[in-house]
């Protein structure tokens, strides 16, 4: 299992920038923001905390159809299937993966691009605690998205359109912790929401995610 | 007494349905005929949103129907997974779109309503923000269908998905509820006596649920029956290219 974890993570680091183009994204949206809405600081205050979430978001579904999609081009899916590792921990394993590149260092990112959207200053912990406890749900949700979509051909589109409703409950609740952090609110309640979505799509959809990679490669 | 999985034989749920559904289309024309003109033309006009009020003759039962299309699909996709009948994997599949019209519906008359009645067409309430999501639900699930050509991986795949989907409208339901208390009013029918319409419209909007829940079965065994016959004449298509 960790070996397979360290090959993911090898090739998502060597293999053409798959590591870095989440981050770029967010860099692009959180930048870009400023110029569409104007640059209002007491608007940036406002809505950073919600720009900083969907420009997450984004930046997790951009790379999502990375997951599955090269293993299962040149065929080594079909050898990680027969390896004595039950479908269920492969799956995790590639959301961990997919986390771990993706998913924090956009955490680790986020404060440094708070500054730029002048998020206020007791904005910045439930900002990173919330996106800390809701991109694995992101990566868990997204795992299950690529993996339906693996046997289809460009399915890129597909799998965005499969995976936005899904995503909505997350964004929900994590953009609402952020924001009332932001605001000075308590956000204690949401903040445990998010974090019973995230255990709960980490105890249940590896199931589904498995059952769908089975029937993709029978 | 026949098991009731003995439908589950295409052939044998082709004769029965085309024994039962020229009644059930009948049945659904007939009410919904009487319910919409009773309702247009014999109820008096609401003391406060005027004419407008009768919009919920369209409006409640498709609304009904988009949420109990959903309901059935997930029935379908179980006894697809657990028993791997093939007719219960293309009623969902025929299902789909008839959802997916009732929400629009919903959703149209919605909005048509509210630009009068709330000065808006649109607003991020809970239930209509809902909707949305189920409409998108709708969307992925016949795009996904129409995505893959093997039948059966088509059907699983789907099966997952509507197991899955139905979890997180769930979730979303909630999440929307907490994270914006709406305009939308309550429930225009329920047990509790308190909150239903006034009996006016009380019965004429019973009459057109009824109508579009029958609509709903007659639409579904139609394209079920559609679907059958489209994969049979592929499986035709496919022997005759291998003589």
């Amino acid at each position: 299992m960790i070996a397979l974890l360290i090959r993911d993570l090898r090739l998502a680091v060597r293999s053409g920038g798959g590591f870095g183009l989440g981050l770029a994204f967010f860099l692009i949206v959180v930048v870009l923001v400023p110029f569409a809405v104007g640059p209002r600081a007491d608007l940036h205050r406002v809505i950073a905390p919600g720009v900083l979430w969907l420009g997450a978001l984004l930046a997790c579904l951009l790379s999502l159809d990375r997951i599955f999609a090269l293993d299962h081009e040149d065929g080594s899916l079909d050898l990680l299937a027969t390896a004595p590792l039950p479908l269920e921990a492969l799956t995790c394993i590639k959301a961990l993966a997919h986390w771990l590149t993706t998913g924090l260092p956009l955490v680790l990112a986020a404060p440094v691009l708070g500054v730029l959207m002048n998020l206020p200053a007791p904005g910045y912990v439930p900002l990173i605690l919330s996106l800390a406890l809701g991109t694995p749900a992101l990566s868990v949700i997204g795992t299950f998205g690529a993996a339906l979509t693996v046997g289809v051909r460009r399915g890129g589109l597909l799998m965005s359109l499969l995976v936005l409703p899904l995503y909505v409950p997350t964004l929900i609740f994590g953009a609402e912790a952020a924001r009332r952090g932001a605001e000075g609110l308590p956000y204690t309640t949401p903040l445990i929401m998010l974090a019973g979505i995230t255990c709960g799509t980490i105890a249940l959809l590896p199931f589904a995610s498995a059952a769908v990679v089975r029937v993709n490669l029978r | 007494m026949a098991s009731l999985w003995e439908y589950a034989n295409p052939r044998k749920f082709i004769a029965t349905s085309d024994r039962v559904l020229p009644w059930v289309g009948a049945a659904a024309l007939v009410s919904l005929a009487t319910g919409l003109i009773w309702g247009f033309f014999f109820t008096p006009e609401d003391y406060r949103q005027g004419a407008s009020v009768k919009i919920i003759y369209l409006h409640v039962p498709a609304a009904l129907m988009a949420i109990n299309a959903w309901l059935m699909m997930l029935v379908a996709s179980l006894i697809w997974i657990v028993r791997r009948h093939h007719v219960s994997a293309l009623a969902a599949r025929a299902a789909a779109p008839v959802g997916a019209v009732m929400t629009v519906i919903a959703l149209v008359t919605g909005a048509l309503w509210g630009q009068p009645i709330w000065g808006t067409w649109w607003v991020w309430d809970p239930r209509l923000t809902s909707f949305l999501i189920l409409f998108l639900f709708y969307l992925g699930y016949i795009a996904l269908w129409s995505a893959i050509e093997d039948g059966d991986t088509a059907a699983d795949l789907t099966s997952v998905l509507c197991l899955v989907g139905s979890v997180f409208a769930l979730l979303s339901r909630y999440a929307v509820l907490f994270w914006n208390q709406g305009l939308h009013q309550g429930a225009s029918l329920s047990l509790d006596k308190e909150e239903n319409v006034a009996d006016v419209f009380y019965l004429p909007l019973l009459v057109c649920i009824a109508g579009f829940s029958l609509l709903f079965v007659a639409l579904v065994l139609m394209r079920t029956q559609t679907e059958i016959r489209a994969r049979r004449m592929r499986a035709l298509l496919a022997r005759e290219r291998m003589l």
